[in-house]
């Protein structure tokens, strides 16, 4: 089914066509990345840009794909035995799909992986200065990093001398996100911030990203929970089976009938209409009639 | 009492060395989640760089260089065999280390022959008395020279960007990449450091009372496995204490053999073992190994 519905938002997305033209050079550009996870493809020929500045959200179901983009951006696709099978991914007009996960982190880009992944053993204090390891900034950088991350979450700083594992799961998003801010990155990767966290929590958390996109990191968000990433976002697209199968401003797709029914939850009858006038094809069960 | 006291000293002195060898051992499976079989030959390795130097430049340069070599060849060994395994499994990688160490060992046996070498250390066999208590100087020697080192390890574990870097890839090494952690050096690192502490406690294992380096000296590393195991494999704190531990048991068992002659002769080569075996069945992850610390 993925790419039905494509054309209809395939704004200008994807503007520079297969390999073609000089990537742009400001941002992230994904162009026509595949990855394989040995003979079964994880991504195909899959497309996207993060201008610098912009929050933009990846949705998608269980198994779309969406965590294999941010590995495959962050260079770590080899420690699950992936690999980027074509396509090239430039950062501020340099290629960075030939690096080495600690040079992509050098340029700029900075991770948060899914389901946090605190160093459990280690104080919250050392989990930071891990995050700084891979900054190439100077010690008054770090620190003014370290400083910044205290402003934005108090709580590591109250926690300073305490085991990372015995954090609550919303303070072990907080110490994961302040960990990448560590490399005073230029893009911040998310993956799943919502993941397993009350709905208050994962509130705060969106507002923690607005700030973080206006102190002027662009935000790769890639999330389940699409209301929070719509909201949050410029720019959404729609993972299906590891291809975009959607794409569009925020807010365009979640006035779209498909976005809203497959990943917002919205069931009404004139959303639940629309849909089927856009699936026509597929004959309407009587049963179905019978219970209008 | 007073032989009570010397035997606990001595033990704690040859613990301390066990500690030595025990920390290299925690400290590459730490980083790397492979156990070294090899460290014996690594340890081997710096004691005859140190024994068959030390006529020529003198004990401390000489020692310098054994530490140095070794480290360097701890460092070969995971540069030129382990790094080709990376992603394998770590039993795998566990089984290539007893292949290096079997070619290490053979190598090194094959030039040391018959041969008993001396390392040329300073103290030679001389005795400090205090009272009824009398202790060789090589025994003070090793346990504070043990002491400094591992204390300045521990430090620098706890409190350098190494240490952090070291500890993170300890606990996941796809996280520590993504914070930039350079998986290959921290390895690397982690190899060398062992190899350097191993060629310190060569020296140790084979000054007085010990007539010098021999093929049997890397039976005597051996038995900083079970200090290691019984400490908790990935834990540098159980390295300490499983190093005193077997060391005082050892000596204390030698040192009462005599009146334990109904279990036969010899008990103190298999205390350390008996010790770990009891631990073990109460504590199975050592004295000091990862419980689980998580809040979900």
């Amino acid at each position: 089914m993925g790419g039905r519905y494509v054309k209809g938002f395939g704004t200008g997305a994807r503007a520079p066509g297969p390999g073609g033209g000089a990537p742009p050079g400001g941002g992230l550009a994904v162009r026509e990345v595949s990855v394989g996870y040995g003979p079964v493809r994880a991504l195909r020929r899959v497309s996207l840009d993060v201008p610098d500045g912009a929050v933009v959200a990846v949705l998608g179901s269980n198994g779309a794909g969406k965590s294999t983009l941010l590995r495959a951006v962050s260079r770590t696709l080899s420690f699950q035995g992936a690999t980027l099978t074509s396509g090239d991914i430039h950062f501020q007009g340099r290629r960075t799909d030939g690096l080495a996960p600690e040079r992509v982190v050098a340029a700029g880009i900075s991770q948060v992986p899914e389901g946090r992944q605190v160093f459990a053993r280690m104080t919250v204090a050392d989990n930071l200065r891990a995050g700084a390891l891979g900054s190439t900034g100077s010690r008054t950088a770090k620190a003014d990093a370290l400083r910044r991350v205290h402003e934005l979450f108090p709580v590591l700083a109250d926690r300073a001398g305490q085991r990372a594992g015995l954090l609550s799961g919303g303070e072990q998003q907080m110490l994961a996100v302040g960990r990448a801010l560590m490399a005073s990155p230029r893009l911040l990767l998310l993956d799943e911030p919502s993941l397993g966290l009350a709905p208050l929590m994962a509130a705060r958390i969106a507002d923690t990203i607005r700030e973080i996109n206006a102190q002027g990191t662009s935000v790769l968000l890639v999330e389940q929970n699409a209301a929070l990433a719509l909201r949050l976002a410029s720019h959404a697209y729609v993972l299906d089976v590891g291809e975009v199968a959607l794409s569009g401003p925020a807010a365009e797709l979640a006035a779209s009938d498909e976005v809203r029914r497959r990943y917002l939850g919205v069931v009404d009858e004139d959303a639940a209409a629309d849909a089927s006038r856009g699936v026509g094809a597929l004959p309407a069960l009587p049963r179905w009639e019978a219970g209008r | 009492m007073s032989t009570f006291f010397e035997l606990l000293l001595n033990g704690l002195s040859m613990g301390s060395v066990y500690a030595l060898i025990a920390l290299g051992f925690v400290v590459i499976f730490r980083a790397t989640e492979v156990v070294n079989f090899a460290h014996a030959s690594l340890l081997l390795a710096g004691g005859y760089i140190t024994a068959s130097l030390h006529d020529d430049l003198g004990f401390w340069p000489a020692l310098l260089v054994g530490v140095a070599g070794a480290a360097v060849v701890g460092a070969a060994v995971e540069f030129l065999v382990m790094r080709r395994y990376r992603g394998s499994d770590h039993s795998v990688l566990a089984i290539v280390t007893i292949g290096v160490d079997i070619l290490l060992t053979t190598e090194l046996a094959r030039r040391l022959g018959t041969d008993v070498l001396p390392l040329g250390d300073p103290w030679g066999d001389d005795v400090l008395s205090v009272g009824p208590i009398s202790i060789a100087h090589t025994r003070i020697a090793a346990f504070v020279t043990a002491a400094l080192l591992i204390t300045a390890f521990l430090l620098a574990f706890r409190h350098t960007s190494w240490g952090v870097a070291m500890r993170a890839a300890a606990e996941s090494p796809q996280t520590a990449a993504l914070m930039g952690v350079r998986l290959g050096r921290v390895s690397l690192g982690a190899w060398a450091v062992a190899g350097a502490l191993a060629a310190v406690a060569a020296l140790f294992l084979t000054v007085f009372p010990t007539p010098g380096l021999e093929r049997a000296t890397s039976l005597a590393a051996l038995k900083a496995f079970p200090a290691a195991i019984l400490g908790g494999l990935d834990s540098t704190t159980g390295a300490l204490v499983g190093g005193l531990v077997v060391g005082v048991t050892e000596a204390l068992a030698t040192g009462y053999q005599s009146e334990l002659t109904f279990l036969g002769r010899g008990l103190g080569d298999l205390a350390p073992y008996l010790v770990m075996t009891v631990i073990l069945l109460i504590r199975p992850a050592g004295l000091f190994g990862t419980k689980e610390l998580a809040r979900v």
